[in-house]
C-alpha cells in the first residue's frame, strides 16, 4: 500500500435533480479526496446528499457537473459493472432467489473466476463474517443482522478497491450495531480495502473513522479526523451536530495577528485565537463542550457565573443545566468518577471555569 | 338427553361459553360468505358444468347419420384420438393424421407463446418502469385490441398481410421485393394473429410480477459486475419467472384450441385442433368425435395446470 495515495477524488461535483423551478441541488460543489486504505465516513442528517454522493462513486448516477476520479482516472464513461467498487446497500438488496453462498459468489461469477477460486473465496468470506452454518439458507430465512453480514461478504468477495457502505447498521438494534462497528473496523484493517461509510449517527462516525466529512444540505462543511471535528469544529452546524455544545456570544475588542481580545457575555475579557473574518467590534460565537467546563465556587479564575436550574443524573455522569449571568444557558457535564456526590442543587450559585483551549471561535 | 347434549361439547372440548358463542358466529359468517358465492355457483353450473356433462355424455355415444348422436354406448370416439380402425382388417393402427394435427397445434401455440413473450416482456418492463400514475394508461392501451371484435381484428390483419396488402405494398414500393410475398395463410400469419390477440394475457401477469420487482436488486447486479444481459438473465428473469410462466400458460391454452384466427389467417389449409373440432360438429357430422377431442384437450390442459400449480406452491412454501 502506498501511504496516502488517492483512492477516490470528487472535484467540484454538483448534482441537480429536477429542472426549471423545481431544480434542486442534492450536491452543491462537493470536493473531497479519499486516500487508499482509509476508513472514510460521510456524516450528515438525512437528506443531505450522502447516498447521492455514494451512488455517483458507484456509477448509478452521473454528476451534473464536476468530476469523479478513481485511482486518478476520470470514470464518467464507466458503467457501474466496470468500476472496481462494491456497495453494501442501505436495504442490503440481497438476491431473494439465491442462497447465502450463491449471493456471495455472484460477483465472482460475473467476473468469470474459476470454479475453484470462487469456492475458496466464498468459504473465506463465510468464515470472515461467521456465516458458515447458514451457507445454504435462502436470504429470507436469516435475521436482519445476518443479512447485513451476507451483504458485507457479498460486496467484499470480489475484493474491490473501494467498498461503499450506505448506513449499513441503521436497521440493527443497539447491541448488534456496537458489535458490527467493531467488526467492520476489523474487516477494513484486515482486507486493506478503502471503506467509504455513510451514517447519520455522529457517535458511529467518531468511533470508527480515520477521517470524517460532515455534510449538510448538499455541501461538505468540514473534513478531518474525529478529534479534529469534535475539538475544532469549523462552524456552528458541525459543532451542534457532533456531540453537545454550548454556544455563547462574545465581542471582539482588539486584534493582534491571529489572537484577539474578546469580551464575554459575563463581562470577563479573554485572549483567544480567532478566525481572520472577525474584525474589531464584531460579535463572534464561542463553542464550549459541556464536559470541558469545571464548576467551582465563584472567583476571578472563572469566566462565567450562573445559577443551577436542574441536575440530571445519567449514571456515568451528571448534567447540570445552568442560567448564565449576562444571558443564556449552559450545560455542564461532570463524570461521576467518585460516585454521585450532588453537592449542588437547583438554585445554587456557581462559577464556571473553562480552559482557553476548550473555547472554539466559530465562523458564523 | 336433549337437555344435556347442548352442555356436552362444553365438557368435551373444555371451551368456555363465550368461545362457543364466537364459534357459532364464525359458522354464521361462513354461511354468509357461502351465500355470496351462490350466484357464481349457479352460473357455473348452468353454463359450465351442465354443457360439459352433455359433451362428456356425447363423447361416449355413437354419431347419428345427420348430425346429433344416437344414445348408444360407444368408446370409438375416444379410441379414435390415438388409433384408427383399419377399414378391412378392423385392427387398430396409430392415427397419424391426428398426431400431426396435435403436433402442429402444439407447435403453433408454442410459436405464439414465444412471440407474445418476446413482445410482451420488453413491453411489461417498459410499463413497470414508467411513473406509477402513467402505468394504468399504458396497460389500457395494451388491452385495446381486446375491446375490438375478434372478426374485425382478424380481418384487419388479413388486409395487412394479403398479397396486395399494406405490408407487401410498402415492401414493393421500397424496392426490397419484386413480387409480393406469400404472408397470409402461413404458420407465421397464424402465430402473428394469435400472439396479437393474446398479448394482453401475456402482458398482464408479466407486468404484475415486474411491478413488484425491486429495482435495487437490478442495481446490486450491476454493482457486482453483471453486464446488462447478465442482469437480465441472472436477476430479472429469475425474479419475474412466476409472471413468465403464468403469462405463457394463459397464452398457450387459448392458442392451442383457437378456431377463428387459425381458420381465417391459416386459410384452413392445415388442420389444427380448433378447426378439427369445428369440422366434427360441422361437415363431418361426428359429434361424439368432436366432443372427445374437446374433452381430451381440456383434460391435458388441466393436468398441466395442476402440475404447475403444485410446483409453484411447493416452491413458494420453500421461500
Ligand atoms: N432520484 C432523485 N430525484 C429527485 N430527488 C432526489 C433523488 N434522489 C435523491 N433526491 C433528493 O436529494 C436529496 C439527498 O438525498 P440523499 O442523497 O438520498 O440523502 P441522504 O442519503 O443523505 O439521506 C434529498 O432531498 C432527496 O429527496
Ligand atoms: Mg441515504
Amino acid at each position: 500500500m502506498v501511504a496516502g495515495a488517492t483512492a477516490i477524488e470528487a472535484r467540484n461535483v454538483v448534482k441537480t435533480f429536477g429542472s426549471g423551478s423545481e431544480a434542486f441541488n442534492a450536491l452543491d460543489n462537493v470536493s473531497v479526496t479519499i486516500r487508499q486504505n482509509e476508513f472514510f465516513t460521510l456524516l450528515g442528517p438525512s437528506g443531505c446528499g450522502k447516498t447521492t454522493l455514494l451512488r455517483m462513486i458507484a456509477g448509478f448516477e452521473l454528476p451534473t457537473s464536476g468530476e469523479i476520479m478513481l485511482d486518478g482516472q476520470p470514470v464518467a464513461h464507466l458503467p457501474p459493472f466496470k468500476r472496481q467498487v462494491n456497495t453494501v446497500f442501505q436495504s442490503y438488496a440481497l438476491f431473494p432467489h439465491l442462497t447465502v453462498a450463491q449471493n456471495i459468489a455472484f460477483g465472482l461469477e460475473m467476473l468469470r473466476r474459476s470454479k475453484s477460486e470462487i469456492d475458496a473465496q466464498v468459504d473465506k468470506m463465510l468464515k470472515l463474517v461467521q456465516m458458515e452454518p447458514m451457507r445454504n439458507r435462502r436470504v429470507n430465512q436469516i435475521s436482519g443482522g445476518q443479512q447485513q453480514r451476507v451483504a458485507l461478504a457479498r460486496a467484499l468477495a470480489p475484493h474491490p478497491k473501494v467498498l461503499l457502505l450506505d448506513e449499513p447498521l441503521s436497521a440493527l438494534d443497539l447491541k448488534l450495531r456496537k458489535g458490527m462497528q467493531i467488526e467492520l473496523k476489523r474487516l477494513q484493517m484486515e482486507t486493506g480495502i478503502t471503506f467509504i461509510f455513510v451514517t447519520h449517527d455522529q457517535e458511529e462516525a467518531l468511533t470508527m473513522s480515520d477521517r470524517v466529512a460532515v455534510m449538510s444540505k448538499g455541501k461538505i462543511l468540514q473534513i478531518g479526523t474525529p478529534t479534529e471535528i469534535y475539538e475544532r469544529p469549523s462552524d456552528r452546524f458541525v459543532a451542534d451536530f457532533i456531540g453537545e455544545t454550548n454556544f455563547t456570544q462574545a465581542e471582539v475588542l482588539e486584534r493582534q495577528g491571529d489572537e484577539g481580545r474578546l469580551r464575554l457575555c459575563s463581562g470577563v475579557e479573554i485572549v483567544q485565537q480567532i478566525n481572520s473574518l472577525a474584525g474589531i467590534g464584531d460579535k463572534v460565537t464561542l463553542a464550549i463542550r459541556p464536559e470541558r467546563i469545571e464548576l467551582a465556587p465563584h472567583d476571578d479564575a472563572c469566566q462565567f457565573s450562573g445559577t443551577v436550574q436542574n441536575v440530571v443524573y445519567f449514571g456515568t455522569d451528571t448534567t447540570y443545566h445552568l442560567n448564565i449571568q449576562g444571558g443564556g444557558h449552559m450545560t455542564v457535564r461532570l463524570q461521576n468518577r467518585w460516585g454521585h456526590q450532588s453537592v449542588l442543587q437547583a438554585g445554587d450559585e456557581v462559577g464556571l471555569r473553562v480552559p482557553p483551549e476548550a473555547m472554539q471561535v466559530l465562523k458564523d | 338427553m336433549a337437555a344435556t347434549s347442548s352442555d356436552a361439547p362444553v365438557q368435551e372440548t373444555g371451551l368456555s361459553r363465550p368461545e362457543l358463542a364466537s364459534r357459532a358466529n364464525d359458522r354464521a359468517a361462513m354461511r354468509r360468505r357461502l351465500m355470496l358465492l351462490a350466484p357464481a355457483v349457479l352460473i357455473i353450473t348452468i353454463c359450465g358444468l351442465a354443457p360439459l356433462s352433455i359433451v362428456l355424455a356425447y363423447s361416449w355415444m355413437q354419431p347419428a347419420e345427420y348430425a346429433g348422436v344416437i344414445p348408444q354406448f360407444s368408446p370409438d370416439a375416444w379410441i379414435n384420438l390415438a388409433f384408427e380402425r383399419d377399414l378391412f382388417s378392423d385392427e387398430l393402427l396409430p392415427n397419424f393424421a391426428y398426431y400431426s394435427i396435435y403436433a402442429r397445434s402444439i407447435m403453433m401455440a408454442g410459436m405464439t407463446t414465444l412471440l407474445a413473450l418476446a413482445v410482451g416482456f420488453p413491453t411489461s418492463y417498459f410499463i413497470a418502469t414508467r411513473a406509477p400514475h402513467r402505468r394504468n394508461l399504458w396497460l389500457f392501451l395494451i388491452t385495446i385490441p381486446f375491446w375490438t371484435n375478434l372478426l374485425i381484428r382478424t380481418f384487419a390483419i388479413m388486409l395487412i398481410l394479403r398479397d396486395e396488402g399494406v405490408l407487401n405494398v410498402i415492401l414493393l414500393k421500397l424496392g426490397i421485393i419484386d413480387t409480393p410475398l406469400q404472408l397470409l395463410f402461413t404458420n407465421w400469419a397464424v402465430s402473428y394473429g394469435l400472439a396479437y390477440a393474446y398479448l394482453p394475457l401475456m402482458v398482464m401477469p408479466l407486468y404484475a410480477s415486474m411491478e413488484k420487482l425491486d429495482f435495487r436488486l437490478v442495481e446490486a447486479g450491476y454493482d457486482l459486475y453483471a453486464s446488462r444481459f447478465q442482469v437480465l438473465r441472472r436477476v430479472i428473469i429469475p425474479l419475474v419467472k412466476p409472471g413468465i410462466v403464468a403469462g405463457s400458460i394463459l397464452c398457450f391454452i387459448p392458442a392451442i384450441g383457437d378456431y377463428v384466427i387459425t381458420s381465417q389467417l391459416g386459410g384452413g389449409k392445415r388442420m389444427m385442433l380448433g378447426t378439427l373440432i369445428a369440422m366434427q360438429f360441422g361437415p363431418a357430422r361426428n359429434w361424439p368425435q368432436g366432443s372427445a377431442i374437446a374433452l381430451g384437450l381440456m383434460i391435458i390442459v388441466l393436468i398441466a395446470l395442476f402440475i404447475y400449480a403444485k410446483k409453484v406452491v411447493a416452491r413458494s412454501n420453500m421461500r
